[in-house]
């Protein structure tokens, strides 16, 4: 009998990394470190689904999480693109200094 | 019957919405129409095939393409239901569709958006056939919201205008007040029987409690309201007219506004075991009826004419479905598309002839350089007036008729004031057009000339419409050939089609349909072509009724008082609170601190330095914690999105 | 044996998130994004999805983060590391996020365990993984996957069109 390793714990990791992702992308500045958390959160997000697949029996959340994967490349993609527009554009990646949002 | 053929139907004219999207202003730019027709073109031909094997070979069908949604338990499917309401339904909007369409060649010809116009109405042509063939209703939902789209789109369509683009938004944003109750009323049916197929839903109708089946028919009937336009979200409708007159005619006249009529209709099952709610449609139904068609006794321009004629007979197509009489209010349904789709048409005739004169006031005498519009015109009036053997008298006195027998007697007085009113304000119509004395403008009158044939032959066509429209499938009342084709949808489930001989009543209502008619009809003629007097000396002596009839019962401004300004003024002093004290504090403490000084200067005067200076801090406290709520940084935006899962989380552990 | 395993790249995972996020230099956060994404593939093999992992470890550990330090080399500003790192709710952000992992994992750790362990024999193994993960694609899910086809391409597209430099006409 060797020790299985329950689902929780997958869960559990899956929502830890998520938390990390998500706290990396309300607390830096930096544009590339907050692309990069959030592909730390897409993964964790996969994780969940590849457990919830592994519990189920079945392969739909394989083929999600491959889908999140195709969607965080295109999101990987495009975020890069507009970084670097960001970067030619005004000289920062600081995050806090583009706020055109603000009025 | 071939699944191919039938998923063609929608199939082509999406195909058409592609190739003229991307490829329309670039390569195709005048010949856009030849997609654009030539795909509704073949739609139709399909339709006709569908439709025969329907009629005369019997087909039923219900045709699975793909799965769509599959989550658990609940799954939806893209699917198309062939039966006879659907097949009605499909030669109403392809057919009509096709002669709007074709007229469009010649209405929009050298309009710069060419390209772009017959792009949304093949989108339109998509969304209202996936509409009526859907066999589940969300399928439905899309595309009662892909018409509400196009609706949007094409009274918008001249979007440099702000009344156009100010109608298309009021289209769509009084559409999703329905949309909303709709929406809601899909869930709940969902809730009840576990699935949104209608296969599913109808068998087991009569499981579901009363008090259920009411709220999903009511909340199914909030959804018929906002699109068919009834009281009391018919606004949008009248200034619809915003868009050009093909459009007017196809979506505002013939088909999208009856979706409404179709979805409840599709829902009779429903409506049938529920007999409030039936109650309530049958009510706003006579009710709108009424309604409208006294405001359109005094309106000048003819489109709007038009188009409260429009709200005032999808009224009558409610009170029949609400009486009961589901065959009835479909056939007037298809009626009121060929009639109706000609009196818009032919009305775009005179426009286009009189070079975008819309007011009737300035038109008259236009008989003789308009000799096809005018007879046309003329066949389509006596067709919406309820004269025999046109097609309007028979669709109409079968919903009076069923109104009365099911002992509705007040609202069938209602329904037959507003056949007089009808009859009466579509000849007023037609003696200010084209009776009378010319009262065109001087340098419009020079050019009057009647339309190209290709605009000319769509009314042709649709003048034999409401000529035989109703009396071959109409006659004899009761027991003619749509009601032993429709009555295979609406019969089974106990509505009250049962098939009886004429009687002495029938005979009866025939007499007063048409009396009303004839003298609707004769008050016209006497007030706008013997005594052209008279009308404004009543107009004068009965100001306020004239008035409040002319400014449309006021309902709009009504709406704004209630509705409208208040969330303007919600929002503008939102703005002020933005001015004054976010961006005050944003852009620096120089305007606190004048602020403070202020304050500070009136507290000196009036109390001591300590209130001063905590009124200060509260203010400046209140400020920056105010502040926060709109800094512009997406991550503070997220923060509190997290802030918010933590809730929901907290709450999930406490209970 | 599996728990060892288990243990031993969560933990790798869960280090190496923590220096994504905390350190200064970007490059090293991107390497560290890389350990992290090597990890969870890792985990991707216990959960027995080889083949997920494989297209992990391809196409995020790869494709992903080739672009990633392309970006940094190409948007690199010296002195980015003397400055300020952090943004100015970070304070309260980190304590929510405690909060709610904590809050979180409880939750989780009460509900989740009670079936106590992953079903034995899932029938996933039978054909191997990578066979039978392909006929579901392309057969029931084949629509969903031509719609991600051309998100990618609309992404391409956008990606491209974003970042040239503006074309005179």
């Amino acid at each position: 009998m060797s020790a299985e390793v329950p689902l929780s714990y997958y869960l559990i990791l899956g929502a830890l990394l998520f938390i990390i992702g998500a706290v990396g992308v309300l607390t830096r500045r930096h544009a590339l470190v907050i692309l990069m958390s959030i592909e730390l959160m897409l993964n964790a997000v996969n994780i969940t689904l590849v457990a919830f697949s592994r519990m189920q029996g079945n392969l739909t959340g394989q083929v999600f999480s491959l889908f999140i994967i195709a969607v965080a490349a295109a999101e990987a993609a495009v975020g890069l693109a507009i970084v670097i527009v960001l970067f030619n554009s005004r000289e920062t990646l600081n995050i806090d200094e583009i706020n055109l949002m603000k009025w | 019957m071939s699944p191919f053929i039938v998923a063609l139907i929608p199939l082509l004219p999406a195909l058409a919405v592609l190739v003229n999207g991307l490829l329309g202003f670039r390569v195709l730019k005048e010949k856009a129409h030849r997609l654009g027709v030539g795909s509704v073109a073949l739609s139709f031909l399909l339709s006709l095939w569908v439709i025969w094997q329907v009629a005369f070979a019997g087909a039923r069908a219900d045709l699975v393409f793909y799965e769509w949604v599959v989550a658990g338990n609940f799954s939806v499917s893209i699917g198309f239901l062939i039966d006879p309401l659907t097949a009605v339904m499909l030669f109403v909007v392809t057919g009509v569709g096709l002669l709007v369409h074709i007229y469009s060649i010649g209405y929009m010809h050298g309009d710069p958006g060419y390209p772009r116009f017959f792009t949304y109405m093949n989108l339109f042509m998509v969304s209202m056939l996936l509409l009526v063939m859907a066999n589940n209703y969300l399928l439905l939902f899309v595309g009662w919201e892909g018409v509400g789209l196009c609706s949007y789109l094409l009274i918008g369509y001249w979007y440099e205008k702000k009344s156009a683009s100010d109608a298309g938004k009021k289209a769509f944003i009084v559409n999703r007040i329905g949309d909303a109750g709709f929406l809601l009323g899909v869930f709940l049916v969902f809730m009840t029987f576990g699935s949104l197929d209608f296969r599913e839903v109808f068998p087991r109708a009569d499981q579901a409690a009363v008090g259920v089946l009411t709220a999903i028919t009511l909340l199914l009937f909030v959804g018929a309201v906002g699109k068919s336009a009834q009281l009391p979200l018919h606004v949008w409708l009248p200034d619809a007219m915003e868009g050009p007159t093909p459009v007017s005619a196809l979506i505002h006249a013939a088909t999208m506004v009856t979706a409404g009529v179709y979805m409840v209709a599709r829902s009779h099952v429903l409506f049938s075991l529920a007999p409030v709610s039936l109650q309530v449609v049958a009510a706003v139904g006579a009710l709108t009826a009424i309604f409208s068609a006294s405001i359109g006794l005094v309106q000048n321009d003819i489109k709007r004419v038009m188009a409260y004629s429009t709200v005032s007979q999808l009224g009558y197509m409610f009170f029949g479905l609400g009486v009961g009489a589901y065959a009835a209010g479909i056939f007037h349904l298809m009626t009121h598309a060929f009639f109706k789709g000609l009196l818009f048409l032919g009305a775009g005739s005179v426009i286009h002839a009189l070079a975008g004169e819309q007011d009737m006031r300035r038109m008259g005498g236009l008989r003789s350089h308009l000799p096809v519009t005018a007879p046309t015109l003329y066949v389509a009036s006596l067709a919406l007036a309820g004269i025999p053997p046109f097609a309007g008298f028979w669709s109409k006195d079968e919903i009076l008729g069923a109104a009365f027998k099911e002992g509705q007697y007040l609202l069938w007085a209602l329904g037959v004031v507003a056949a007089f009113m009808t009859a009466f304000y579509v000849f007023r119509m037609i003696y200010m057009t084209f009776y009378g004395e010319s009262r065109v403008e001087r340098e419009r009158a020079h050019h009057i000339h009647e339309s190209p044939r290709v605009m000319t032959w769509p009314l042709i066509l649709l003048a034999a419409l409401s000529t035989v429209g109703g009396i071959i499938p109409g006659f004899p009342p009761e027991g003619g050939l749509i009601h032993g084709f429709l009555g295979q949808v609406f019969a089974s489930h106990g509505a009250p089609e049962a098939q009886h001989g004429l009687e002495l009543v029938d005979y009866g209502l025939m007499g007063v349909s048409v009396a009303v008619g004839l003298a609707g009809w004769g008050l016209a003629r006497f007030f706008y072509i013997s005594r052209p007097e008279i009308p404004g000396a009543l107009a004068r002596r009965f100001s306020f009724v004239y008035r409040l009839l002319l400014n449309k019962y006021w309902v709009d401004e009504i709406y704004a008082a209630l509705v409208v300004n208040p969330l303007l003024r919600l929002g503008r002093s939102l703005r002020n609170f933005d001015e004054r004290v976010i961006d005050g504090a944003v852009n620096g403490v120089s305007f606190l601190t004048v602020l403070w000084g202020r304050i500070s200067d009136l507290f000196d005067r009036f109390t001591v330095d300590g209130a001063v200076n905590g009124a200060g801090a509260v203010v400046r406290g209140g400020a920056r914690n105010f502040r926060r709520l709109q800094t512009g940084f997406a991550q503070n935006y997220a923060l509190a999105m997290l802030l918010g899962i933590f809730v929901i989380a907290s709450l999930y552990l406490l209970f | 044996m599996e728990q060892f395993f288990f243990f031993l790249f969560a933990a790798g995972a869960v280090i190496s998130a923590l220096l994504v996020i905390s350190r200064r230099n970007v490059m090293h956060c991107a390497l560290f994004l890389v350990l992290t994404f090597f990890f969870v593939a890792a985990i991707f093999v216990l959960l027995k999805a080889e083949f997920l992992a494989a297209v992990q470890v391809l196409v995020y550990a790869g494709a992903i983060m080739v672009l990633f330090t392309f970006v940094i080399f190409l948007v690199h500003i010296p002195r980015t590391e003397k400055i300020r790192q952090t943004f100015r709710q970070k304070n309260l952000a980190l304590a929510l996020g405690l909060l709610l992992g904590l809050e979180v994992a409880y939750i989780l750790y009460g509900t989740m365990a009670a079936p106590a362990s992953l079903p034995a024999a899932a029938p996933v193994g039978a054909v191997g993984n990578t066979e039978s993960f392909g006929v579901a694609l392309f057969t029931r899910f084949l629509f969903p996957f031509e719609v991600v086809s051309v998100l990618l391409l609309a992404a391409m597209i956008g990606a491209i069109v974003l970042a040239k430099k503006e074309i005179d006409r």
